[in-house]
């Protein structure tokens, strides 16, 4: 018998089937998490159509957490009362782990606080639910009806994914970061390369990267398809959790002798800073043959890229020079532990000195809510995970993807610049 | 509210015949439910898929049926994307391939959805297709070529003829709340 990867050890742990499992198969298995925000809204209306009313439990309310991070503060009345109603949800069902508009994205929250540990397997309503992959967990994104089953029952179906693994070697040139590593990979193997499989990212380059990091590349993972995308389970990942948490936990590693569809090798030495082109995230191309294109827009924030070593990166760049006059740069920290570690640093001064909007840590202008949006014909770059026609406002607005180092720089020039000379 | 999402309960029928919408590959959620429509459910009706095929939002009917390239679905798990192609009256999707959490959704919603090889070449939107659901085959009626998906697991097929997971977990509970 062949070893296992990661994902199959941590499906068989939770599996409520059969325990000897392989890709391919479909298995009812327990959850150890839930994470949901602004969908929380629709739960709370499903629940009330349990009958009889006694019923309307949620298996276990130390096992979810739920945030306001989408809408937040509610920029109109409707989004008002739908926080309202998750308010009042979550005192219901003693859900303790709420996390009010004050502290930020879900995918960032959730690690910080301690809720996120090795070997978890965890769901969230939110597709970019893989970011937790980078601390060991198999975490995956749920529709909103999946989502109301898990809260009253604890467990779902899963069909056991078989997994890819990409090896990644050399060291990275001088502002060249792990986002670029990730929209290449979307850009040389495409958007659906992961599409229902498990991703297991390893090698020098991924060992020598921060957490930081590891998280983006576990985040934009989704856009390439993944179902889990698990980073490097080592020792800086447990010291990490060390400090957010006390609960217990053991690193999974993959079998050495695991089966995996498909081993991809990369060499990074030479990789040059990567954008995705509109409208799709694996349109890509290398900034040195789209630089020059005037932009109007430069957004640093989102899930993806809005952490601290983001704004430092962006702060060490923009501290000698001022953003352009034409561009309107807008950061926002992905959550209130960062922004404060930005206001404590003197980052965030920088960045305001430089002419950057710091907003509250939330997800509007990231998926064309609120704050930051694009009029007809404008053109961003933008540190999120996706470039989709009329994502961040006019269908006819068009969206280039890339690392903080590039958005800041192009800020500067006015025009997609390339972060290498800075 | 769309966020709030509605309801409408199939019937689970083993063979389905429409029209065909042919749509190519990559359609995105933020296609199908565009973002600054979640909070209108009216609005998000009369501009789904429009930026992929103009006419779709005016012209679908109940009963249609869309052929699909690869990666259909994918983005964010805004499940109103499911959800308002079924509202659009979108008796089944047959795509190359499906983005995970829309599939998922789909099964979760009762909207039948199958995988087939190379399906949109086979087909010209206004084509009259066939689809039988348990043996996963597909015809198309105007020039007779027969096409063969991948079967649909036992657990998921129970989840269509369920009406969904939203139904299956009711009456579930409903039948535990008398003992
Ligand atoms: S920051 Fe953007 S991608 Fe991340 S959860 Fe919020 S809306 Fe989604």
């Amino acid at each position: 018998m062949s070893g296992k990867t990661i994902a199959e050890k941590i499906l068989a742990a939770h599996s409520l089937s059969k325990k000897e499992i392989s890709p391919g198969d479909i298995i009812n298995a327990k959850i150890d998490l839930i994470m949901s925000h602004i969908g929380t809204a629709k739960v709370a209306l499903d629940f009330r159509k349990i009958k009889p009313s006694k019923m309307r439990k949620v298996f276990d309310p130390d096992k979810i957490v739920v945030l306001l991070d989408h809408y937040s503060p509610a920029p109109s009345e409707k989004w008002a009362a739908a926080h309202d109603i998750i308010r009042k949800f979550v005192k219901n069902h003693s859900i303790n782990s709420f996390y009010d508009i004050r502290e930020g994205v879900c995918h960032q929250v959730l690690p910080e606080k301690g809720h996120v540990r090795p070997g978890m397997l965890v769901v969230g309503g939110d597709s970019h639910t893989t970011t937790y992959g980078a601390f060991n967990a198999a975490s995956c994104g749920i529709g909103n009806t999946d989502l109301f089953y898990a809260y009253v029952k604890g467990e779902l179906w899963f069909r056991v994914p078989s997994t890819i693994k990409f090896n990644i070697t050399s060291n990275l040139q001088h502002r060249v970061m792990s986002k670029d590593i990730i929209i290449k990979m979307a850009g040389d193997y495409t958007a659906e390369i992961a599409t229902y499989k498990s991703i297991e990212f390893s090698g020098k380059t991924m060992e020598d990267l921060s957490i930081d990091s590891r998280m983006t590349m576990s985040n934009f993972a989704l856009e390439l398809g993944a179902k889990f995308a698990f980073g490097v389970p080592d020792q800086k990942v447990a010291n990490w959790i060390k400090n957010r948490t006390s609960e217990p936990f053991e690193l999974v590693k993959p079998d050495p002798d695991a089966n995996y569809d498909k081993t991809y090798e990369l060499d990074v030495s030479d990789l040059e800073p990567q954008v995705s082109c509109p409208h799709t995230v694996d349109n890509v191309k290398p900034i040195t043959e789209v630089s020059g294109t005037k932009i109007n827009q430069a957004f640093l924030g989102s899930c993806t890229n809005g952490r601290f070593e983001d704004l430092e990166v962006a702060a060490e760049i923009l501290a000698k020079n001022e953003i352009h006059n034409d561009v309107r740069m807008i950061v926002t920290p992905a959550s209130r532990e960062i922004w404060l570690e930005a206001a404590k640093t003197g980052v965030a001064e920088t960045l305001i000195n430089a002419g950057a909007i710091i907003t509250n840590p939330n997800c509007g202008a990231c998926f064309g809510a609120h704050g930051g949006l694009l009029g007809p014909g404008e053109i961003c770059i933008s540190s999120a995970n996706r470039n989709f026609k009329g994502r961040m406002g006019s269908e006819a607005a068009k969206i280039y993807l890339g690392s903080p180092a590039t958005v800041a720089v192009s800020a500067i020039k006015g025009e997609l610049t390339d972060p290498r000379d800075f | 509210m769309a966020i709030f999402g509605t309801k409408k309960e199939r019937e689970y029928k083993e063979v389905i015949k429409g029209k065909a919408w042919v749509f190519p590959d990559n359609v995105d959620t933020d296609a199908i439910s565009p973002g600054q429509y979640l909070d209108n459910l009216k609005a998000t009706l009369d501009h789904t898929c429009e930026t992929i095929i103009k006419e779709f939002p005016s012209q679908v009917s109940v009963g249609d049926i869309i052929v699909a390239g690869r990666n259909f679905g994918c983005g964010s798990s805004r499940e109103t994307a499911p959800n308002i192609l079924q509202e659009k009256g979108v008796a089944a999707i047959v795509a190359e391939s499906f983005a995970r959490i829309f599939y998922r959704s789909s099964f979760a919603r009762a909207l039948p959805v199958l995988e087939v090889e190379n399906i949109s070449k086979e087909f010209t939107t206004g084509d009259e297709i066939e689809i039988n659901i348990p043996n996963a085959e597909i015809t198309n009626l105007r020039t007779g070529k027969k096409l063969e998906g991948e079967k649909i697991h036992p657990i998921l097929l129970n989840l269509l003829k369920n009406g969904g997971l939203e139904n299956q977990l009711l009456s579930e509970l409903k039948s535990q709340g008398k003992k």
